[in-house]
């Protein structure tokens, strides 16, 4: 029987000074698949921020179709083109309820193929108030030549940093 | 304490070419949970499908909420002859990953819960299979009778909850 393998990569806990962005480098080519855990909530002087991904320190070739609950606006769907980098989903800012922070988990198949890298997120920030946000997020790296995914970065469209506490978790899947 | 629940693939298939059908067959009842996670295309733009243990009845439904880039939309069929597991385009950048529950128990009948995404919808899926039996044989294909298309990858995880 195979092993199993849900094989934690390494983790990032952001420490009292805050974080700028988090880096995973040097992702070993080893597995079949991606999965991250995020908690995380940044300074941003606003409820929310925007939790953003890219692959490899590149910065073009992203998409992000969005499908999106917001208790103040409703329902509703977009799809973002030619970004520089992928929205993974809205996060908690500094004037949301306090200590409260947002869960994203992440799948990245296939992530050491030469094929389009496609990306699927699901994404929370409950908070006891009117600012709540549900996201479904379809993610596409349309990038030249395609190239297998070795570094993963996060940071907030804002520019804001990460609070203590956020969790950025990397874990390895292999199908034998 | 019991070991922490975990993936354990249990089979995996790449497609070299095109085919009609993949067949994930005698799945072990050792598990908890399924988890198939499909990186795969289709030849015409559709819908692709799994027949559980050979059942062509009726006796799929399914639920789905999805956003296309311009609303939020909701949908639902009942009375199906396969479960539906994406509607996929012609190139390799679809995702699929359908959570089996309690596959192997012989008492209820099986829900799904399915994620699947391309570049046009990003979708969350809840589906029901009217068959008691434990899940052993999974066969995934295009409607209508599009092919998968080579470099299409399915592989199929096992999680264990003790």
């Amino acid at each position: 029987m195979a092993n199993p393998t849900m094989t934690l990569i390494a983790s990032n806990t952001v420490g009292s000074g805050g974080a700028s962005s988090i880096d995973f480098t040097s992702i070993p080519s080893t597995y079949t698949d991606l999965i991250i855990k995020v908690s995380a909530r940044t300074t941003r002087s606003l409820f929310y921020d925007n939790l953003t991904m890219t692959f490899n320190n590149i910065s073009s070739g992203y998409q992000t179709l969005r499908l999106t609950d917001n208790q103040s606006s409703g329902t509703s769907s977009d799809n973002l083109t030619g970004l520089s980098y992928f929205y993974v989903g809205e996060i908690d800012g500094g004037n949301a309820t306090s200590n409260t922070f947002s869960n994203i988990e992440i799948y990245v198949p296939n992530y050491t193929s030469n094929n389009l890298k496609s990306v699927s997120d699901d994404n929370v920030m409950e908070n006891n108030s009117s600012q709540v946000y549900i996201g479904l997020h379809a993610h596409l790296w349309n990038y030249s030549g395609n190239p297998a995914i070795n570094r993963i970065t996060f940071a907030s469209d804002s520019g804001s940093s990460f609070v203590q506490y956020s969790t950025f978790t990397l874990y390895g899947i292999s199908n034998s | 304490m019991a070991s922490a629940a975990t993936y354990t693939p249990i089979a995996t298939q790449t497609l070299g070419s095109s085919a009609s059908s993949v067949t994930f067959s005698s799945i072990p009842s050792t598990y908890t949970d399924l988890v198939l996670v499909a990186n795969a295309g289709i030849s015409t733009t559709g819908a692709i499908l799994a027949v559980f243990n050979s059942d062509t009845g009726t006796n799929y439904s399914y639920t789905r909420v999805y956003g296309n880039g311009t609303a939020a939309t909701s949908d639902r069929f009942t009375n199906q002859p396969a479960m539906d597991l994406g509607y996929f385009s012609t190139s390799l950048g679809n995702i699929s990953i359908t959570h089996f529950m309690n596959y192997s128990n012989t008492s209820t009948y099986k829900t799904t819960l399915t994620r699947w995404n391309t570049t046009s919808y990003t979708t969350a899926e809840v589906g029901l299979w009217r068959n008691t039996s434990a899940i052993t044989t999974i066969v995934i294909n295009g409607s209508f009778g599009y092919n998968l298309i080579a470099g299409s990858t399915f592989t199929l995880y096992g999680i264990a909850a003790a």
